[in-house]
């Protein structure tokens, strides 16, 4: 049976790349919207629980952007998963050595590693905060309670390093995959996706010290 | 100055494609620093030929760089150390004296080891039979300069057509996929007026041809960059995405 065009763009291998792609830059906004959002613990208990009071009274917005996410993660991981696989199948027999000529980076070289790393984290993220019972305590009673355990704070650092090095590689990458690669700006988006790794890394990162320490 | 050098040499050696490879080592003495790293193996051939034995299977032809025959991967680097240099243009001033040199042939599903050193490159051929060419009807030839092309297109194309078809993008690309050589086609072609016509249904035959011969997916990684003999851009990946994207959704072409 012939395959519908469409589809069949999606399975080819730029198609899967621009599936990463797509759902990739959507993740980096959204981690740019979650981080001005938490960046409000630094306010104190009430300016947060009014930020989280406002963002649950979008009601059914949350809801589709919820879903969206969902969605996104699921074609996100699988293709992940898929290209991860058939990269390893394209060369059966390994190189007695392998150096790299300078083109990898760490964060392009662990891609499937960190990306992974992050599914696990989130999954617990998720059941931190999300799969809670909100009746009894206030949410931000439940984030300095789960912050207060020296384990929790430090698996937090250590997974918001890790977000940094996924995304130092996935920024520029996206419009590479995009054919955004233009010899004026190239130069400039790579310079924001480290830039924007930085302040994510540090921006999230940083929560969980101040939390501990000042909370 | 002459100088000398001795080097041991661990090198891949495989008798059939289907029998298990080993690899064996080998005393290179007394190796002018002068010579090339293909020099330096015909030495140790004249050697194994002069002791009976088989001797290292290594694929050359030109020996100056621009035919793409010659390559194998010297202590983890396809072509060498040395950027910008094909395997036949290495000389061994580059190597110290007491070196050990691991010497392995380009590894990817589709480059099949035919013996030793030599790996079967057909699939390149493949992806060129696929729709790496533009059709004009034969007759006479036009005037050169019939159809004016801005000088800066004329360069890019040249770049991306300086591509030798080696096949070391594949060989170093940690995904062994085959974007660099696809790019390198499709950016020449679709470049230029003559090749423009054909832009949309080549980039879509190419694309899935690479994909049904088992090649890997690009994952801008950026080792066929540095190492590509000809220092071909991966700006010709991202100009074959654009083609690609344009293709699927701004032509009629399936
Ligand atoms: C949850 C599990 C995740 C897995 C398994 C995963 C895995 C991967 C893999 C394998 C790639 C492909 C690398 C490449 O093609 O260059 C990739 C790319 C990418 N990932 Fe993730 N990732 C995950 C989560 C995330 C998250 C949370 C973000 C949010 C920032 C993200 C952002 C990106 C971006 C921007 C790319 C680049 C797309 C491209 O190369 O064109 N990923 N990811
Ligand atoms: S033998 Fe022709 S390029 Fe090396």
């Amino acid at each position: 049976m012939k395959k519908n065009w469409f589809v069949e763009i999606l399975l080819s291998s730029i198609g899967k790349k621009l599936l990463m792609a797509i759902t990739g830059f959507s993740f980096c906004l959204f981690l740019t919207a979650h981080l001005i959002g938490n960046l409000t613990l630094y306010g104190g208990k009430f300016f947060f629980l009014s930020y989280v009071t406002r963002l649950h009274s979008l009601g059914i917005i949350i809801n589709i952007a919820e879903i969206c996410l969902l969605f996104m993660a699921i074609v996100h991981i699988g293709m992940g998963c898929l290209l991860f696989y058939e990269n390893t199948k394209a060369r059966p027999i390994k190189y007695a050595i392998k150096v790299s000529g300078g083109g990898r980076t760490i964060g392009s070289s662990t891609m499937p590693y960190t990306g992974l790393f992050l599914f696990l984290f989130i999954i617990m993220h998720l059941f931190n905060f999300h799969f809670v019972d909100k009746g009894e305590k206030t949410i931000y009673k439940i984030v300095t309670d789960i912050l207060s355990n020296p384990f929790y704070v430090a698996f937090y650092i250590f997974a918001m390093g890790v977000v940094a090095i996924h995304v130092s590689h996935g920024f520029w990458s996206v419009f590479q995959t995009l054919g955004l690669n233009h010899p004026k700006y190239m130069p400039l988006i790579k310079n924001i996706g480290i830039a924007f790794s930085i302040i994510i890394g540090i921006g999230f990162g940083f929560i969980p010290i101040y939390i501990s320490l000042f909370a | 100055m002459i100088k000398n050098i001795n080097l041991t040499l661990k090198i891949w050696r495989q008798d059939a494609p289907d029998k298990e490879g080993r690899f064996e080592t080998y005393e290179a003495n007394e190796i002018s620093t002068d010579i090339s790293f293909l020099e330096m193996l015909d030495i140790v051939n004249e050697k194994l030929i002069i002791e009976g034995k088989d001797i290292i299977a290594f694929d050359n032809d030109c020996r100056e760089g621009i035919c793409g025959m010659c390559g194998a991967v010297i202590n983890g680097r396809p072509h060498g150390p040395q950027r910008g240099t094909t395997l036949c243009q290495l000389h061994m001033r580059h190597f110290s004296d007491n070196e050990v040199i691991i010497i392995e042939p380009f590894r990817a599903a589709p480059f099949k080891v035919i013996k030793d050193l030599v790996v079967d490159r057909g699939s390149l051929d493949e992806l060129i039979k696929t729709y790496g060419y533009i059709s004009v009807n034969t007759g006479g030839a036009p005037d050169g300069n019939a159809i004016p092309i801005p000088e800066e297109i004329a360069e890019k194309a040249m770049d991306a057509a300086s591509c030798i078809g080696c096949g070391a993008c594949v060989a170093s690309c940690p995904n062994a996929s085959a974007m660099l050589f696809v790019g390198a086609k499709v950016s020449h072609l679709s470049l230029l007026p003559q090749g423009k016509i054909e832009a949309a249904r080549r980039v879509l035959a190419m694309v899935k041809k690479a994909d049904n011969i088992g090649f890997g997916n690009c994952t801008n990684e950026k080792e066929c960059e540095v190492t590509c003999p000809k220092q071909v851009s991966i700006e010709n990946i991202a100009r074959l995405n654009r083609e690609f994207i344009k293709a699927c959704f701004c032509s009629t072409a399936k």
